[in-house]
């Protein structure tokens, strides 16, 4: 049987805008078929608005990848209805385990807090993400909505204009014109838009490769996160054993800088390095090898006039942390509606800027976190080792030094915190995790969850509170959820958007954001809420 | 205004010295080390106060707060 990244999903078609005298504009174009270019396209297209995707190849990747899906992902991909065979299909973890050198140090449990409909993480690998969402395309386009993939389809150039994007597209039955009003980059960290328009990613390089390989095995290890500082079988380096579904694992094993790159891949030098981790009478296959090195850099602004970046693209991080596959995700996220708005000309295009703002906040906080792992994961100087070694023997012995222990900070999701889209928080007594700028967290509504409810719309959440069920502010319609605390016996709802407050109205933008809060309805003030939501009003 | 104490705080402070050296006794150079950047760590929890702890790094590169 084929394996999934083996079967063309997307062959190259001719497209009729091959054969047109003039290049076809389209609203919206996105670069790259990947996770973060198929979940922009999704989200474009379950609103409506017409996307085309274009891709140079037609399947999805090879190998593992990303293989860490966080809990805020998960629930982006619920709003673009992917997220159930996600859950399905991943395996969930919550015990992770730290090694030095031969013994264990120390484990811990990620105690996921009650009363949300997903899991803190799943482990996946990307190729079925990518799969999901492919077929969630073709569900699409059955529906009629207007959303194409073109394989086999790469861009050769891209030319800003003032009101749109010129691209030429090469296609194994030669080249064409096609332009864009608006085109996002999702190709990845090698990005050859962000090439072709000369533009910079600047960062941090890690002198270091790492050795990635998934394994096929029945072993009995269990379904746990085991981290290794400097382990016997892979001296003075790291190594990480993660379970995938399917009976794969994947295994990372630390390098260094001075390697032979090609020959460390090589199958006579990979297995015995993985025996000598697995022990030497575990049976396995190898399904993908691959030894990459990483960057953690930024490019400085993610918007550029009509051509936005998004997902690797636009920032890389190292892979502790898993927060590649889940901040791209995010950047789509935040990305998607305002750019409906702003097509439909009920927002004006400094809206767009605000994408720039927030993301790059975000990115900066994955780049922090990711390098703070990495110092630790591969120390630089002599002292810094004697340091990391000092806090992985202190920690078998004593609690106070596990938290200094740093195997990757697993992504948690970004709050836009000084966000120029938020109004002041005017919610007195209210939870700081639900203070605007920050993405709503779960509750548990009886047999279904809160953020079911949540998204794609502005949403004005009502909790013990009186207010219209539906307002208009300059073509922005904002639509209530009135709940009251009795519908959460659990005291979930109350203990995360109530706080000390007795009431509260939140303005929930359409990524499931919060933009404003207070304790009761204001008709002045939430009309004012809502364009600075938008753009339409600058923060004084 | 210092968090930090900069005064003698140690009664008995030939004997914590002597403790401190003692403690290094016949060790190498990399155990030494080794065992420094515990001492470090434990204290430094023992601390906690995060700006305590900036002001002592700061009076440890011998500068000026």
């Amino acid at each position: 049987m084929k394996k999934i990244f083996e079967l063309p999903l997307y062959a190259y078609e001719r497209s009729p805008d091959q054969d047109t005298a003039h290049a076809i504009r389209h609203p919206v174009v996105v670069i790259g078929a990947g996770p973060i270019g198929l979940a922009a396209a999704i989200d474009l297209a379950q609103q409506d608005v017409p996307v085309v995707v274009l891709d140079e190849n037609d399947r999805v990747s090879f190998g593992s990848r990303a293989i860490c899906f966080a809990k805020r992902p998960l629930e982006i991909l619920d709003r673009l209805g992917c997220g159930q065979p996600m859950v399905d299909k991943g395996v969930e973890w919550e015990t992770g385990k730290v090694f030095f050198d031969e013994r264990q140090v120390y484990e811990f449990n990620l105690l996921p807090e009650e009363g949300h409909e997903r899991p803190a993480f799943i482990n996946l690998q990307q190729y079925y993400l990518e799969q999901y969402l492919v077929e969630r395309v073709r569900d699409l386009e059955a529906e009629g909505k207007p959303v194409e993939i073109r394989g086999g389809s790469k861009l050769l150039r891209v030319e800003a204009k003032d009101d749109h994007v010129a691209l030429l597209v090469d296609t194994p039955e030669g080249e064409y014109d096609l332009q864009a009003e608006w085109l996002i980059a999702c190709d990845g960290a090698g990005s050859p838009t962000r090439a072709m328009l000369g533009l910079d990613f600047v960062g941090r390089v890690f002198e270091d490769n790492f050795l990635i390989a998934d394994v096929v095995m029945e072993a009995d290890f269990p379904t746990e996160r085991w981290f290794w500082f400097d382990p016997p079988f892979n001296r003075g380096q790291s190594a990480l054993l993660h379970k995938q579904p399917d009976g794969v694992w994947r295994i990372d094993l630390q390098l260094g800088w001075d390697i032979d790159r090609d020959a460390e891949k090589k199958p006579e030098n990979v297995i015995p390095r993985l025996k000598a981790m697995l022990g030497e009478d575990v049976p396995f296959e190898l399904e993908w090898v691959s030894i990459y090195t990483f960057q953690c850099r930024r490019m400085e602004k993610f918007r550029h006039g009509r051509v936005i970046f998004a997902g690797d693209s636009a920032h890389q991080v190292s892979p502790f942390g898993a927060r590649g596959a889940n901040s791209g995700l995010q950047d789509t996220d935040n990305l998607i509606w305002k750019l409906k708005l702003v097509i439909e000309g009920k927002a004006p295009d400094r809206l767009l800027d605000s994408y720039d703002a927030e993301r790059v906040h975000g990115a900066d906080e994955n780049i922090l976190n990711s390098s703070r792992s990495t110092d630790f994961i591969t120390p630089k100087s002599e002292i810094s080792r004697i340091l990391r070694d000092a806090v992985l023997d202190l920690s078998e012995r004593h609690a106070f030094a596990r938290p200094l222990v740093n195997s990757g900070r697993l992504s948690v999701p970004c709050t836009y915190s000084g966000s120029p889209l938020n109004s002041a928080d005017a919610l007195t007594g209210g939870p700081a995790r639900t203070c605007p700028g920050s993405p709503c967290p779960d509750v548990p509504l009886g047999d279904s969850f809160l953020l079911r409810q949540l998204g794609d719309r502005f949403t004005l959440l009502t909790i013990d509170c009186d207010a219209p069920e539906e307002l208009v502010e300059d073509g922005i319609t904002v639509t209530r959820l009135a709940l009251s605390t009795s519908d959460d016996p659990t005291g979930a709802l109350a203990e995360r958007y109530l706080g000390d407050a007795g009431s509260a109205v939140y303005l929930i933008r359409p990524d499931q954001h919060v933009a404003a809060r207070r304790g009761d309805y204001h008709e002045d003030l939430m009309r004012t809420a809502i364009r600075r939501a938008t753009g339409k009003e600058s923060v004084e | 205004m210092s968090a930090l104490i900069l005064t003698p705080n140690i009664a008995g402070a030939d004997d914590f010295y002597a403790d401190l050296l003692a403690a290094h006794e016949g060790l190498s150079k990399a155990e030494s080390d080794a065992l420094n950047a515990r001492l470090v760590l434990l204290l430094a929890n023992h601390i906690g106060d995060r700006a305590v702890l900036t002001e002592a790094l700061t009076a440890a590169a011998l500068k000026d707060a």
